[in-house]
């Protein structure tokens, strides 16, 4: 999954200046490196995947090889202010356990999801009857990586179902943008959402 | 920046004056450390790196000796252009205290008595071994490391190192370790011991006086220990079933490749090495737990370190398996600490650490080249 600045900038705006942060799905390091440098963050990088793991650590940021579904037992319970999930979501085999994990481990959680509701995606399953192709979920169903895939509807409804609790929800366009529509017609318009979550 | 693929290697003794009291109660009122360097150091005196070895290793760490051929035992890992590069990088290696290389050990002569220490010699631990490396780092000059690298109890040391002296180390490399033993660590160690003072010629550990050597049961002890380093698959990939000759034989000669492998093994590894050391070696592992050592006071050693982390483990190492070495990444994680973590696949057993391997090599260079961040 790639990254975009936006994105990284929103997460940003919601960390405070001199926290530990645990990034899962850290990809190259680059949201931790600018919240290195932005706010003086304690940051580690969790990925399983050891090409990121090189491009993290070529970063200068910490990082960890370990598998999201089963090796987060090495983290103490409490021991971050933040645990952030951006865009990864959709790769987890037991989503809800990962939360779970992830609320145990931090005091506040982040999570961002590309919306399989955003209206390109319904048109492609309407008028072409394939499995949706964007920009930001490039696959074909055979190679995708993304195996849990939702809208904004499904993850509100899961969340409630898990007593997770919503706190904030940002949802941005394809220009990483809040704007009208994505604040009238959320599950429609946005293109990514982004949860502070207790 | 002299970029020349030609290693050349420096060696010396250094005669240590200092006591140095032993973690046993002992004292050694002086030693020598036999080492070797490559590159050099720079104007800062700040890219010095420390390499400490495992449990049959020495100080020819790289580079090939004139008129020979056989490199050093890490020659693929340090060198020009190698991860851990010698154009820019100042690299020491010693035998350790205790060792049959060059350094004070069973071997050498106890001056007391003008005979060889023998089983005389006391046993060192991993905390006397960093207390030694630290008076060669003085005696070369050298204001603190870099970077301490090692594999095995070579990556104990390197731990330790950040435990005993956090101040004077940077960045800590610690490869295919653990914390401490498990119950099986120790059991294959006693059994090598058993067979090494099982052998006839043992003589209570006195066998030099008497000019033999306990060479039958030092073979079986590195046999076994072999064994420990690979992985069924890489022995299976390597031997399988395969036989010396064509047909079963119906005897107990050497039948499969394999008897003939760690025979092979058992007989090379006698000629160059003191079954002494290799007790004080085994026992050093043993008594290897510095989370238990220093208890409560762990994490103060902990608190100022600035101190940067790479473990590193290998799926197919049963003997330091990877979830060892995530004991080590939990105590960094609860400290605070700048840790990173990879697990490597490979096939290779624990001495996959020795072994050439791109995804290995890669994330040494890319920690390595990271660590120049902090430098400004």
């Amino acid at each position: 999954m790639i990254r975009v600045r936006g994105d990284l900038a929103l997460i940003s705006s919601w960390i405070k200046p001199n926290s530990k942060v645990l990034d899962l799905g850290c990809g190259d390091g680059d949201l931790l490196k600018l919240l290195k440098k932005e706010k003086n963050i304690q940051g580690y990088g969790v990925d399983s995947d050891i090409i990121k793991i090189k491009f993290s650590l070529d970063n200068n940021i910490n990082v960890l090889q370990l598998d999201l579904d089963n090796d987060l037992s090495q983290f103490d319970t409490n021991s971050f202010d933040y645990v952030v999930l951006a865009q990864s979501l959709q790769e987890i085999k037991r989503p809800k356990n990962l939360i779970k994990e992830m609320l145990r481990i931090g005091d506040e959680i982040i999570v961002s999801f590309p919306n399989m509701g955003h209206w390109t995606s319904r048109i492609q399953l309407l008028f072409k009857g394939m499995m949706p192709i964007t920009k930001n979920l490039p696959f074909k169903w055979d190679e995708t990586p993304n195996i849990h895939l939702c809208t904004i509807k499904d993850f509100i409804e899961f969340c409630n179902k898990n007593n997770f609790k919503i706190i904030e929800q940002l949802i941005t366009d394809e220009n990483q943008k809040c704007g009208i529509l994505t604040k009238i017609f959320p599950n429609f318009f946005g293109q990514v959402a982004n949860y502070r979550i207790k | 920046m002299n970029t020349t693929l030609e290693l050349n290697i420096n060696n010396g003794i250094a005669n240590i004056k200092e006591p140095l009291n032993l973690v046993s109660g002992k004292t050694l009122d002086s030693y020598q450390l036999k080492y070797e360097t490559y590159g050099s150091l720079n104007k800062k005196r700040d890219n010095a790196v420390l390499i400490c070895h495992a449990l049959s290793g020495n100080h020819h760490v790289a580079g090939i000796y004139k008129g020979e051929t056989k490199p050093g035992w890490w020659d693929n890992m340090i060198g020009p252009n190698k991860p851990i590069d010698t154009n820019n990088l100042f690299v020491v290696c010693l035998n350790n205290l205790g060792g049959c290389h060059g350094s004070t050990g069973p071997v050498s002569t106890n001056p007391s008595t003008n005979k060889p220490y023998g089983a005389e010699f006391p046993i060192v631990t991993v905390n006397d071994w960093v207390a030694s490396q630290k008076q060669l780092m003085e005696y070369l000059n050298i204001p603190y490391w870099q970077f301490v690298v090692g594999g095995s109890l070579g990556g104990m040391q390197s731990f330790q190192w950040s435990l005993q002296y956090p101040s004077l180390i940077k960045n800590s490399i610690i490869i295919a370790a653990a914390t401490k033993l498990t119950a099986q660590n120790i059991a294959f160690n006693e059994v090598a011991r058993q067979a090494i003072m099982k052998d006839p010629n043992w003589h209570n550990g006195n066998y030099l006086e008497k000019g033999v050597n306990p060479d039958q049961g030092l073979a079986l002890a590195r046999m076994l220990g072999h064994i420990t380093y690979l992985s069924d698959d890489s022995m299976k990939e390597k031997f399988g079933r395969d036989l010396q000759e064509s047909k079963l034989k119906f005897n107990f000669d050497v039948e499969f490749q394999i008897e003939s492998y760690l025979r092979y093994q058992g007989e090379k590894f006698v000629t160059g090495f003191d079954a002494n050391t290799y007790l004080l070696m085994t026992k050093c592992l043993d008594y290897f737990d510095p989370i238990k050592d220093l208890g409560e006071t762990l994490n103060n050693r902990l608190k100022d370190s600035k101190c940067r982390f790479l473990v590193l483990s290998f799926t197919s190492d049963w003997r330091f398996p990877p979830n060892r070495s995530r004991e080590i990444v939990k105590i960094l994680l609860n400290n605070n600490k700048n840790v990173s973590y990879a697990k490597i696949k490979s096939n290779g057993g624990h001495d996959a650490f020795l072994m050439e391997n791109k995804d290995y090599f890669d994330t040494m260079r890319c920690f390595i080249k990271g660590s120049r961040h902090d430098k400004s």
